[in-house]
């Protein structure tokens, strides 16, 4: 058996902001846990519900959507549409009894690179503790 | 796009090889499905890294290929322009970012950095599997701008794009351009007065070869997008030929009827046949047809008769005309909020409880009493002057929780100009903080506090009621902490500033942003200011939020730059990774149409099906996160390529040994 299990992030991380928060982060040569899995997207805004389900249904622990914070994002409204979409999407995870702690939005702006790094590591935390999500049991893709 | 993929693994030094164990992984990246060739180099971006990639690329007939190195937003571009020159789409290369977010960031646990840097090209190369070829899109322009307001922000902004060589058409709903500066008496901190420093900028633009003035106009409709905009303009019925009228003034003269005069703010009459003020420009008259006596009684032709010109003509109507513009300029500017609605100050209700652009009138030596400051109700000169600053403004409870920003300086002005007019007169400022923040702002404060004597009490007044002849101010002041009642002559309310009337009308006409209150939004508050959301559209002057003069000229200028740089390209080249709809499986539903946040995506008004304007769609991907059926497509992110990456993603590490494992 694994001693200790590393959880799977998936991050979708916006251009604007938080994928430069992660550039910075290792420009900086913070230290972060490599659990983290980066998909760079255009905006918060543009992550899609299925997104989320899908790397859940897919065996990812823990899904981040990393945006630009309120009235900074590049595209005016993104990141509010991604905050609406994901208070949803955890409202229908809170009814059906699903985990919505393992889906996390932060506002991270570029200049943020001790954020983004911290982040994760408290992500990575708390999702070594709840360990495996078992989504994957219930649903097969 | 064809599956021979290569993939150029960077060193970067050893800043990815100190931590990457490149062979390791160039040996798990060759056996990926679709790699034809895999190469590890130690600076790709060097020139002879740069032609060892060009070389493979044509010798192994690569299709697309990935540079595995630094951030994209350091050399994306390097590679994608080799891409060009060797004739290949630049759309089929891609970076995968395995220095800043895999080598320096786990540096101290280089094995996970080497799976990591593993599974980011792995995922790379599904997105670049699914990539397509992308073609810039190149549309033309119509060199042209319209500059709607010709206030101070519109008639600097017309102005410089006129002196850049461009055609410039000038639009103001009044009869003159000039628009709150010509009313002002004299402008904080110099004094100037803004006849003698205003005036000739409007006569300039009279003259200029490259403006066309539209006065007494205004927007009928907007359509098109930016470079390319139709624009039909409503110029109203003057009922006076300015083709044949000289500006005599002769019929002005003549006129029996007496509405009150808007440009003296209600507080003296005009005639029916008018120009805003004896400086005009244009200085041709037109007539009120709600005060004219031959429109309303049918009876009078006193302007026909008089007229040396036969310029007068009861016949005129409203004239459509349609422009083509490649650029807009909103520059509407603002006005005062209504002071009725500040009934415990008693406006409305006492003649002498005024606004302040009423009291810059009765300052003025153009206004009704000719620069000798008199009360309105009975024309006494006003013993002492309250002013009370904030009213409406920084009140979120019940007007406007902002700030309008030049209140402060315009009432130090104010109190100024009235203690030099009347020099035995009191006058005393309710404040509740000095804001003075520009060049000689605070200086100028300090003098009217110091050298004229003004008394500046620091609180908000509770009420203003009438005593006689005599107004009671009740007010509080917060430094001492006691009630303070003052009897005065003459009130002067700093009321908020707010849209312009016609700006809401525009904003709906335009589908152009706007905050809560009506001020037209930036595209970023810090990076774009003179920018609008949509394309093509720039703001100038108080049409964003309230500023004074040198600002709201400054932002026109830069407005006016942004207009310059536009017209001199050839043509619009529009990003190609934007938002692409498949009609076949559009459902018509219109939630694209109301999620994008620059009508980029509209449904076609015949086949209802979602359209994108590539020129005006910025790529963000929010309509195909929003559209039901999924006929809307992020290009080059797709759904099927964002799943792809998350298959990646969600797998669990490739066992790969790397020379760190001991």
């Amino acid at each position: 058996m694994e001693e200790k299990r590393e959880p799977k992030i998936v991050g979708f991380l916006c251009k604007w902001c938080t994928s430069a928060a992660a550039d910075l982060a290792g420009t900086s040569r913070m230290q972060y846990p490599p659990s983290i899995r980066p998909i760079k997207v255009m905006c918060s805004g543009s992550v899609d519900m299925s997104y989320i389900l899908r790397a859940l249904l897919m065996g990812a622990d823990g899904v981040l959507v990393g945006g630009c914070h309120p009235a900074d994002c590049h595209y005016l409204s993104g990141n509010y549409k991604a905050r609406r979409r994901i208070a949803i999407l955890k409202s229908i995870f809170d009814t059906l009894d699903l985990d919505s702690e393992r889906i996390e939005l932060k506002w991270i702006s570029a200049s943020e690179g001790k954020k983004f790094a911290d982040t994760v590591k408290e992500f990575n935390d708390k999702l070594s503790e709840k360990g495996p999500n078992d989504f994957t049991k219930s649903w097969n893709l | 796009m064809n599956k021979r993929i290569g993939v150029f693994i960077c060193h970067c030094g050893l800043n990815i090889a100190g931590t990457v164990d490149v062979d390791a992984l160039r040996e798990a990246v060759g056996k990926i499905r679709n790699v034809v060739y895999v190469k590890n180099y130690i600076f790709l971006c060097s020139q002879p890294g740069q032609e060892m990639v060009s070389d493979a690329v044509k010798e192994h007939k690569l299709d697309g290929f990935i540079v595995a190195n630094c951030s994209p937003t350091l050399h994306e571009k390097t590679f994608r322009t080799i891409a060009i020159k060797l004739g290949m789409n630049p759309y089929l290369v891609e970076v995968a970012n395995i220095r800043e977010q895999s080598s320096w960031p786990h540096s101290k646990q280089p094995d996970y950095a080497t799976k990591k840097a593993l599974k980011i090209i792995k995922g790379t190369i599904k997105k670049l599997e699914r990539n397509i070829e992308l073609y810039t899109q190149r549309v033309g322009l119509t060199k042209r701008a319209l500059v709607i307001g010709g206030g101070i922000a519109g008639i600097q902004a017309a102005l410089d794009i006129a002196d850049g060589g461009y055609e410039v058409l000038l639009l103001d709903r009044k009869q003159s351009i000039g628009g709150h500066m010509a009313q002002i008496s004299e402008t904080f901190p110099t004094l100037d007065c803004p006849q003698c420093i205003m005036t000739p900028k409007m006569t300039e633009v009279a003259q200029h070869p490259n403006i066309k003035l539209y006065t007494y106009s205004e927007v009928e409709e907007i359509s098109g997008f930016i470079g390319n905009f139709t624009v039909k303009l409503r110029q109203k019925a003057r009922y006076v030929d300015w083709d044949k009228c000289t500006g005599c003034g002769e019929c002005i003269a003549k006129c029996p009827s007496k509405p009150l005069s808007e440009f003296n703010r209600n507080l003296c009459k005009g005639t029916a046949i008018y120009r805003d003020f004896e400086q005009a420009v244009p200085s041709y008259p037109v007539i009120n047809k709600e005060a004219c006596l031959y429109f309303q009684k049918g009876v009078c032709r006193v302007c026909e008769k008089v007229c040396p010109a036969a310029a007068i003509n009861y016949e005129d109507k409203d004239i459509i005309k349609e422009e083509k513009i490649g650029a807009i300029i909103i520059a509407t500017g603002y006005d005062l909020m209504p002071i009725q609605a500040l009934g415990e100050y008693g406006a409305g209700k006492y003649k002498d409880v005024v606004d302040g652009m009423q009291f810059e009138r009765l300052l003025a030596s153009t206004g009704p009493y000719a620069g000798n400051v008199k009360r309105p109700s009975d024309q006494k000169v006003p013993e002492s002057v309250v002013f009370i600053q904030c009213a409406g403004s920084r009140d979120p409870e019940t007007h406007y929780p902002y700030c309008s920003k030049i209140c402060c300086m315009y009432t130090a002005k104010q109190a100024l100009l009235y203690k030099h007019n009347v020099h035995h007169g009191k006058a005393y400022i309710f404040y509740i903080d000095i804001r003075s923040n520009g060049k000689g702002y605070e200086e100028f404060v300090q003098r009217v506090q110091e050298e004229e004597g003004v008394v500046y009490i620091r609180g908000k007044v509770s009420k203003v009621f009438k005593r006689g002849d005599k107004l009671v101010v009740w007010g509080a002041d917060t430094l001492t902490g006691q009630t303070v009642e003052i009897e005065t002559d003459l009130v002067v309310l700093a009321s908020a500033m707010i849209p312009s009337t016609g700006s809401l009308n525009l904003a709906s006409k335009t589908r152009l942003a706007t905050d809560k209150f009506g001020w037209f939004s930036e595209a970023h508050p810090k990076l774009r200011p003179v920018e609008s959301v949509t394309g093509g559209y720039f703001l100038a002057g108080t049409a964003q939020a309230p500023r004074d003069i040198p600002e709201t000229v400054a932002q026109a200028s830069g407005a006016a730059s942004k207009v310059l740089a536009l017209f001199s390209n050839e043509y619009i080249e529009s990003d190609p990774v934007i938002a692409q709809v498949d009609p076949e499986i559009c459902n018509r539903c219109g939630y694209c149409e109301s999620v994008c946040a620059y009508g980029a995506v509209k449904l076609n008004p015949k086949t209802r099906i979602a359209e994108v304007n590539e020129v005006l769609c910025e790529g963000c991907g929010a309509c195909a996160a929003t559209c039901p059926s999924g006929a809307i497509s992020h290009r080059n992110n797709s759904r099927k390529q964002i799943f792809d990456m998350i298959s990646v993603a969600t797998e669990n590490y490739d066992q790969i040994t790397t020379k760190f494992d001991k």
